[in-house]
């Protein structure tokens, strides 16, 4: 089983819940391996006290262009949708940053003079801690496109653990990054807070996900705060609320200080049975 | 000499537009035959990324010896055209064209490149 741990809305405790749902089910006995697909700022190894274990390049392919044949036609710049070539007058042009590898270019060229090559955008790091792995993508400095590690990332684990369950961890937002961590899972479970921003970035996550046909479920974190909005459009919209974690400081100071929290915390431990409970209905 | 400006029109009175890749106008002062013309480039208002390319490339096109601006090029922009030998003026963003040709002339605007 993959379960996609998304939000809306940014610092509503993705990391916190993935990394301790993921320990947790670990120290229970259940083969689990954590992804973390927030690849502009991976933070999940910040938590779990493990050890590099692995670390692959990633990359990804770019047109490069070989002068030799070129007649300087135009095409290439012709069918690219994203402005990553530029046909000047006595050069062509690719911009990496801003290519899709799409391949058109590469493909439609009538000279085969925009051959495809490798051009790393980050790396894969694999760690281990004394429970289980966790795999998280990188994306090196100065990259705008994510899409291609957070695909590699997820390639990554399904192939070293095939008969794993797999809880990612995905980025904020609503934009291809969340997307492409979340359409391939069975399952994602949104979290929020009580309020009214938790509310509205809440609402373009659902609406995203019906886009693709991905069923969800809502956490609220920080119990307590806020208003009912988020339960009463739950309840409008027949999405089950799967728990809802207290707002309680000394989750907060465990968290800041880079702990695990269901092992110190009863009610935030109770809040991950609730979470099992559910994914195990779920089959 | 060949004299494109970032614009919000078509005229000498028109303001100056302080972008170059998403500059709504190019209006070109040809000095040999004193005309100008006009290249619509409102179409990069609606593109995501990599406007700093086309409108450089429409720079080359249209043969320019100097471009004044207001803010300056951006990244990808500087990379196409530092090799072009094409000079960058900045510093024209409140002037109206006449204004930022005279303020060239006096070379009281800021060379980028």
């Amino acid at each position: 089983m993959k379960i996609t741990i998304a939000s809306g809305k940014g610092g509503t405790g993705k990391t916190t819940v993935s990394s301790n749902l993921t320990s947790y089910l670990a120290s229970l006995g259940k083969k689990v391996v954590l992804a973390d697909l927030d690849v502009e700022e991976p933070n999940s190894a910040l938590f779990l006290n493990a050890e590099l274990v692995n670390s692959k390049v990633s990359n990804k392919m770019i047109p490069k262009w070989d002068a030799t044949d070129c007649t300087l036609c135009g095409k290439c710049e012709e069918v690219c949708n994203f402005n990553a070539i530029l046909h000047l007058p006595e050069e062509i042009r690719v911009f990496p940053e801003l290519c899709h590898s799409c391949y058109a270019c590469s493909e439609l060229c009538p000279t085969n003079s925009l051959p495809m090559t490798p051009s790393p955008i980050g790396i894969i790091n694999e760690y281990r801690n004394e429970l289980f792995s966790m795999v998280e993508g990188r994306l090196d400095l100065g990259q705008e496109m994510s899409i291609p590690l957070i695909a590699q990332t997820i390639e990554y684990v399904d192939e070293k653990f095939p008969d794993y369950m797999k809880i990612y961890d995905a980025p904020p937002g609503t934009s291809c990054p969340v997307i492409e961590s979340s359409r391939y899972s069975d399952f994602v479970i949104l979290i929020t807070e009580a309020t009214p921003f938790g509310l509205n970035d809440l609402t373009l996550a659902v609406e995203t996900m019906k886009v693709l046909n991905q069923k969800v479920g809502v956490i609220i974190n920080r119990y307590g705060i806020g208003d009912d909005g988020v339960e009463r459009y739950c309840q409008d919209e027949n999405i089950p609320i799967i728990t809802k974690i207290k707002n309680d400081k000394e989750v907060a100071k465990l968290y800041s200080n880079g702990e695990l929290i269901y092992n110190k915390i009863e009610h935030f431990k109770d809040s991950l049975d609730d979470i099992i409970a559910f994914i195990g209905g779920l089959k | 000499m060949k004299i494109v400006f970032t614009t919000k029109g078509k005229t000498w009175e028109s303001p100056i537009d302080a972008r170059f890749g998403r500059a709504e106008m190019f209006l070109i002062y040809d000095e040999e035959s004193d005309t100008l013309e006009a290249i619509d480039n409102s179409a990069t208002e609606s593109m995501e990324h990599g406007v700093g390319g086309v409108s450089s490339k429409r720079m080359i096109n249209a043969g320019a010896n100097v471009v004044i601006t207001g803010n300056g090029a951006g990244e990808k922009a500087l990379k196409i055209l530092k090799t072009t030998g094409i000079a960058f003026f900045t510093g024209a963003g409140e002037m109206s064209v006449k204004e930022a040709y005279e303020a060239y002339k006096a070379n009281k605007l800021q060379k980028q490149f």
